[in-house]
């Protein structure tokens, strides 16, 4: 099988598929705490307010390397997220609409700067716009082990403060009553999605990154009614969507990756809706069927 | 028409069109769905497309609403099947949507310029170039009468359906058990904000119409809680916006339609710090007052209580305040201060004696 060997030796495929892999296993981690603490479209409006950060970090660097780029987007999506957090603790304001308000506003303010870039007339700014609509296919080594570097810190953070977190996750007021400070460790997880978020930017772009966060975990919880279990399957989900979504677009040329990966994922998702083996729909399906095939023998 | 007189109509026609669309969706917290059907509309776009066999705005128009509708179809669907909560199954299905449409445009239209960029930043300042004439006579901006149109019908919505879609907002359950059709009225409202949205993003881009159709509702809140008044100041709040964005981009050059979110953006921050009742600083102001005014109420019944007794002239000191209270020694001077300032406690040779308000104060805090 040549895919195989062209995993292996050919360059582009293999930092393809393994930066989607990467990608996959820790937006699945932490996608299912975002799932579960009902933070879903959390992703969606902090990528969305990474832009002014990109653009912010090109004009006081003058630098278009991915670093620069990612510790603007970092920086634009963790004040987005604090203002979403505190908008919701501290007024009447609905988290879903909170969340609309930063998605665009940042968004419009990001798109205010990049005219403004391109005013300057500077040919080094071409395709700063391009860093958020994700290029999987124009990944190169370096990103891919800076991808794996700040994704592996942040599942170090979550492993070490998995009991707290999962606590937090399935009753916070129990955790606020046993000392845990909720409001900082909470601030911390959704603050690991902006991790997520950043290493994904550049693979599958700023629309598509909300699927990464939401269908491995959505997905994983259809098969078991277990946190660690979840979290695993949910790793194993998004790695093997990344991975099978990047071979796939490099197969059939002129097919852009991000949108393969999302597919796949929702082509898990509806699977495992079906026949998921903790709560699949189709197990009801057969479940109502055996009972009244069950009724008809007791009748007759 | 001035060309700059143009598109600040077309930035009015849309702030007015979305405001109205907006108001019952965030009042029932479904913002999100906005931004949802906004990304969704490209592969019913694409159907137009490929249907039309080229672009027809009309068929667009149609197979856009009808995505945005789907979208509205799929989440409802996920969410009562009870296996996903809303806010995933949001984020589940217009990201899936949006990649099918990319990935056709890619795959069969490499071709064709459909550029996915501009769905979501938008060209308002293009809107006079397109313009709409009916037997040779030019009519305007064909966005303007698009946008206006939409206004026209928003209102009419909202008109007719004002008390089937204030109950039910309020009160689903009442609404249904006296036969109002929330259900249908759902889709109905889901529908109005899928035209809205789709007549709004060609004309001003995908995010604008989100911001127009969210921000002011919300920055509206903050400041009433009276329906009529809450859909007026919208409307307030997304002309004002859009023309004020409007001027702020041509006198800086930069995107328009970015600056009008950006506008958006203030209005709600300083709405949000400065709301009279909801605001921050009143919120904390209020917290202020109260904590001084329960301090106070403290002084005089710890004074009460001592009063007449042997120990009294050592418990009315500043001193045994700071040990007996716990209050740090600036706190304790600041709050015999107000009391002085309110009358309630006269100070002699470092004791203090409670007036005949303070007396009465502290009765009542007592018996209350």
């Amino acid at each position: 099988m040549s895919i195989f060997h062209d995993l292996i030796y050919d360059y582009t495929l293999r930092n393809v598929a393994l930066g989607s892999a990467v990608l996959g296993i820790v937006s699945g981690v932490l996608g299912c705490f975002a799932v579960l603490r009902r933070q879903g479209l959390m992703g969606d409006a902090l990528s969305h307010a990474a832009l002014p950060g990109v653009c912010l970090a090109y004009m006081l660097t003058g630098s278009k390397t991915p670093v620069t780029l990612m510790l603007g987007a970092a920086a634009a999506g963790w004040i987005g997220m604090l203002i979403i957090l505190q908008i919701t603790r501290r007024t009447r304001i609905d988290p879903g609409s909170a969340l609309g308000i930063i998605l665009t506003v940042f968004f419009g303010l990001g798109v205010v700067l990049l005219t403004v870039i391109q005013k300057g007339n500077d040919a080094n700014q071409a395709g700063l716009d391009k860093f958020l609509f994700g290029q999987a296919a124009a990944l190169v080594e370096s990103q891919v082990v800076t991808m794996a570097v700040i994704g592996g810190i942040a599942l170090l953070i979550v492993t070490a403060l998995y009991k707290e977190f999962k606590l937090l996750a399935f009753d916070a007021e129990f955790a606020g009553t046993l000392g845990l400070r909720t409001h900082a460790l909470g601030t911390l997880l959704t603050g690991l999605l902006v991790v997520a978020i950043v290493i994904g930017l550049n693979t599958v772009g700023v629309i598509l990154m909300s699927a990464m966060l939401v269908a491995p975990a959505s997905a994983a919880r259809q098969w078991t009614n277990s946190l660690s279990h979840m979290i695993l399957y949910s790793a194993l989900i998004g790695a093997l969507s990344g991975l099978v979504g990047a071979v796939l677009s490099v197969v059939e040329t002129g097919v852009p990756t991000g949108p393969v990966i999302v597919l796949c994922l929702a082509a898990a998702v509806i699977f495992s809706l079906l026949f998921g083996s903790a709560q699949g729909i189709a197990w009801d399906w057969v479940r109502r069927l055996k009972r009244r095939n069950g009724m008809k023998e007791t009748t007759t | 028409m001035s060309t700059f007189a143009q598109v600040a109509l077309v930035a009015v026609a849309a702030g007015l069109s979305c405001a109205l669309a907006g108001v019952f969706l965030v009042l029932r917290r479904m913002a999100m769905m906005a931004d949802a059907i906004s990304h969704a509309i490209l592969p019913g776009i694409v159907g137009g497309y490929v249907l039309a066999k080229g672009p027809n705005i009309f068929l667009g128009f149609i197979g856009a609403t009808l995505a945005g509708l789907l979208t509205v179809f799929l989440v409802e669907a996920l969410t009562k099947s009870k296996r996903v909560k809303q806010d995933s199954a949001i984020g589940l299905v217009f990201p899936a949507l949006f990649a099918l449409g990319v990935l056709v445009v890619s795959k069969f239209f490499a071709n064709v310029h459909i550029d996915t960029d501009a769905v979501l930043y938008g060209e308002i300042a293009f809107a006079p170039f397109d313009t709409f004439s009916i037997g040779g006579r030019d009519l305007g901006p064909q966005s303007l009468w698009v946008l206006g149109g939409l206004t026209l019908v928003n209102a009419a919505f909202l008109i007719v359906f004002y008390k089937e879609l204030k109950l039910s907002t309020f009160d689903a359950g009442l609404a249904a058990t006296l036969g109002f059709l929330p259900g249908l009225l759902h889709y109905l409202l889901m529908g109005m904000v899928a035209v809205t949205t789709v007549g709004a993003f060609s004309a001003v881009g995908a995010i604008l119409s989100v911001a127009l159709i969210i921000v002011p509702p919300v920055t509206a809140s903050l400041l009433t809680r009276r329906l009529p008044v809450l859909i007026g100041l919208s409307m307030l709040i997304g002309t004002g916006s859009a023309m004020l964005g409007y001027q702020l981009s041509s006198a800086w050059d930069v995107s328009i339609s970015g600056m009008i979110a950006t506008t958006l953006g203030a209005v709600f921050g300083i709405t949000l710090m400065a709301a009279p009742k909801q605001g921050l600083v009143a919120q904390l102001l209020r917290r202020r007052s109260q904590r001084t005014q329960f301090a106070t109420e403290m002084l005089v019944v710890h004074l009460a209580a001592h009063e007449a007794t042997p120990q009294q002239d050592q418990e009315s000191t500043l001193l045994h305040l700071e040990q007996e209270l716990g209050w740090e020694s600036n706190r304790a001077a600041q709050i015999v201060s107000i009391a002085e300032q309110r009358g309630l406690v006269v100070s002699q040779d470092g004791a203090m004696a409670l007036t005949v308000e303070g007396k009465g104060l502290a009765r009542a805090v007592s018996e209350r």
